[in-house]
């Protein structure tokens, strides 16, 4: 079967069992990617996971993405999953509103998913709810904030008004010659 | 003032406690690499252990979001360091995909001589580490040069050695010289005997295998759930290897076997990696081979022609408008990207390196995340030492190939 075919073939598998609730199933530079409601997170997984013919049982990779633009749906979070015995790879979204980052936790369907939700949360403030152990894990435990959402730009790299003569940029030489 | 007639105050439950705490790191010379395990030991023995990662964390999805493509190269050398050229490659090839470049074959070749080239120094590095580990510093010592000389092709295509930011999107800088094959040549010529040599010293040595097997072991079922890749997951019994998965930059070209193991222990992740040395060897030679079949002009090939996204010689630049407006255009990420999110992942030193690559179209990647293979693997440390001796747990931490810059992005 050629890869187009298979991924119609999973498609119709997965929109046979969640109907509508599975949506924006798109081909994207070779891999298959849906979207669901993140209520049915765990469930969507479990499914790709256990189906015969699906066999999605190994994460690859678990990560999330900040949209301030999308209202109610600012942060995603996106699993790669992988069948290894049949060779595909799909990609799982589930979206949720950044007043309530909530998600389920996969820590205990897959271990090895308990890192990788740490990682998220410290970066991105999703919380994983009913993971065994969800806090910081590359940040200071202290930090307040969630670094990668996209309200911290990095500093602008063009900015003068720093006394940085050393690293080439504001100090005194080059303020004096603005001014006068 | 100290005063020796009031007692040192101790946490509560501290004297009733019947292990003992040690702080194994983050500044530990058997750890090679800024780890920190906190152990509650029972003799030597362990009952739990518990980690600290990220001491050098340094922020590479964050600065990536502001840097144009090639500016992100570099941070990917600092991923997993003893392999850099794969990491460079992998991202490389996540943009070729993305902006649906073709890479010539004899690039491909090129870049699986030099891929193939940091897999042996990545696995050299790991197996003689893990034999200081074990009590044998010769082994280390007498690789050391093979590793010297393969950092000199580097050198001779690049012009760096350890963090590389080897080869452009689309193929390399420049051509390799004849002194660069004249060393491949030389290495491909000694570096079997070194290798035959290194595994004398280890393979039947009863006390390198009194120490390795069945220390550190994992079961495939376990490892996969961990989500284990390369080859430590070999090592296990499971034979997923990226390049006969989902062949990259014309892997399909090649023959070569896959070593697996079976316990998943120290000895066989040991083993696994002495035998993919002489699988990239193998590799590189038929590359190699293939190289010299290019003839003509197609014997000089070595980028695709891509001026968007191609660096210009510099020579070009200084001499001829159109070189120098793209140079900039490059430099300054002012070339158009296609949106799009890609996945690309490469058979890294230690596992799958995965590159999740969002583009909006903007100069910079919307969001870049790095699947770093040790950072997932970790995980399972705990399970891997639990009621093994303190003595076995170092080698374990060194035969899992943990590579601190990559752990901690």
């Amino acid at each position: 079967m050629s890869t187009t075919e298979t991924y119609s073939h999973i498609q119709e598998i997965i929109t046979k069992q969640f109907a509508d609730k599975v949506f924006n199933f798109q081909e994207t530079y070779g891999m298959l990617s849906f979207e669901a409601p993140k209520e049915l997170n765990l469930e969507v997984l479990g499914f790709l996971t256990n189906h015969p013919e699906l066999g999605f049982a190994f994460m690859t990779d678990l990560c999330a993405v900040h949209f301030p633009d999308k209202k109610g749906a600012e942060l995603q979070v996106v699993y790669h999953m992988h069948n290894l015995e049949k060779n595909v790879r799909i990609r799982f979204k589930v979206s949720t509103a950044i007043e309530d980052p909530t998600v389920a936790s996969a820590a205990i369907l897959y271990p090895t998913a308990n890192w990788m939700e740490r990682e998220t949360y410290d970066f991105f403030g999703v919380i994983f709810t009913g993971h065994p152990n969800l806090k910081r894990i590359l940040n200071v435990d202290e930090m307040t904030y969630f670094p990668l959402r996209k309200e911290f730009p990095l500093e602008d790299q063009t900015r003068i008004d720093k006394d940085d003569e050393m690293f080439g940029r504001g100090g005194n030489l080059l303020t004096q010659s603005l001014q006068n | 003032m100290f005063d020796a007639r009031t007692p040192i105050p101790l946490p509560e439950g501290s004297i009733e406690q019947q292990t003992t705490t040690l702080n194994l790191g983050p500044t530990h010379p058997a750890t090679h690499g800024v780890f920190q395990n906190i152990l509650q030991l029972d003799g030597e023995r362990i009952v739990s252990t518990e980690q600290t990662v990220g001491y050098i964390h340094r922020a590479f999805e964050k600065l990536s979001e502001r840097r144009p493509l090639y500016q992100i190269t570099p941070i990917t050398d600092r991923l997993n360091y003893c392999s850099s050229p794969i990491n460079n490659m992998g991202w490389h090839m996540t943009c070729e995909k993305l902006l649906g470049i073709q890479t010539p074959k004899r690039v491909d070749y090129l870049r699986i001589i030099i891929m193939e080239l940091s897999r042996i120094t990545d696995h050299l590095i790991c197996n003689s580490i893990v034999g200081v580990d074990t009590g044998a510093f010769t082994g280390f010592l007498y690789v050391m040069q093979y590793r010297e000389l393969a950092y000199e092709i580097y050198e001779e295509v690049c012009g760096s050695r350890l963090t590389t930011n080897i080869g452009r999107v689309g193929g390399f800088e420049r051509n390799f010289n004849n002194t660069a094959f004249t060393k491949l040549e030389k290495f491909l010529a000694e570096y079997p005997k070194v290798l035959k040599e290194f595994e004398n010293l280890f393979n039947r040595n009863r006390i390198f295998m009194e120490r390795t097997q069945g220390t550190g072991a994992i079961s495939a079922e376990r490892a996969l759930a961990y989500g284990f890749t390369g080859p430590n997951l070999r090592a296990a019994g499971v034979d997923y290897d990226v390049r006969i998965h989902s062949p990259y930059s014309s892997y399909e070209d090649f023959e070569f076997d896959v070593p697996v193991g079976t316990t998943g222990d120290n000895y066989d992740r040991f083993m696994v990696r002495n035998g993919e040395m002489w699988q990239s060897l193998r590799l590189i030679d038929h590359a190699y081979k293939k190289i010299q079949e290019f003839k003509g002009a197609e014997a000089e090939v070595f980028h695709a022609e891509v001026p968007e996204y191609y660096l210009p010689k510099k020579e070009d630049v200084y001499t001829k408008m159109e070189a120098l407006i793209w140079h900039f255009k490059i430099i300054m990420g002012e070339t158009a990207i296609p949106a799009g999110e890609v996945y690309h992942s490469v058979e890294g030193g230690n596992g799958e390196l995965g590159f999740y690559f969002i583009s909006d179209g903007g100069r910079t990647p919307y969001r870049l995340h790095f699947r770093r293979p040790c950072f997932i693997y970790y995980q399972a440390y705990p399970e891997l030492s639990k009621n093994a001796m303190l003595s076995d747990a170092i080698i374990t931490l060194s035969s899992l190939n943990l590579i601190a810059g990559e752990l901690d992005a």
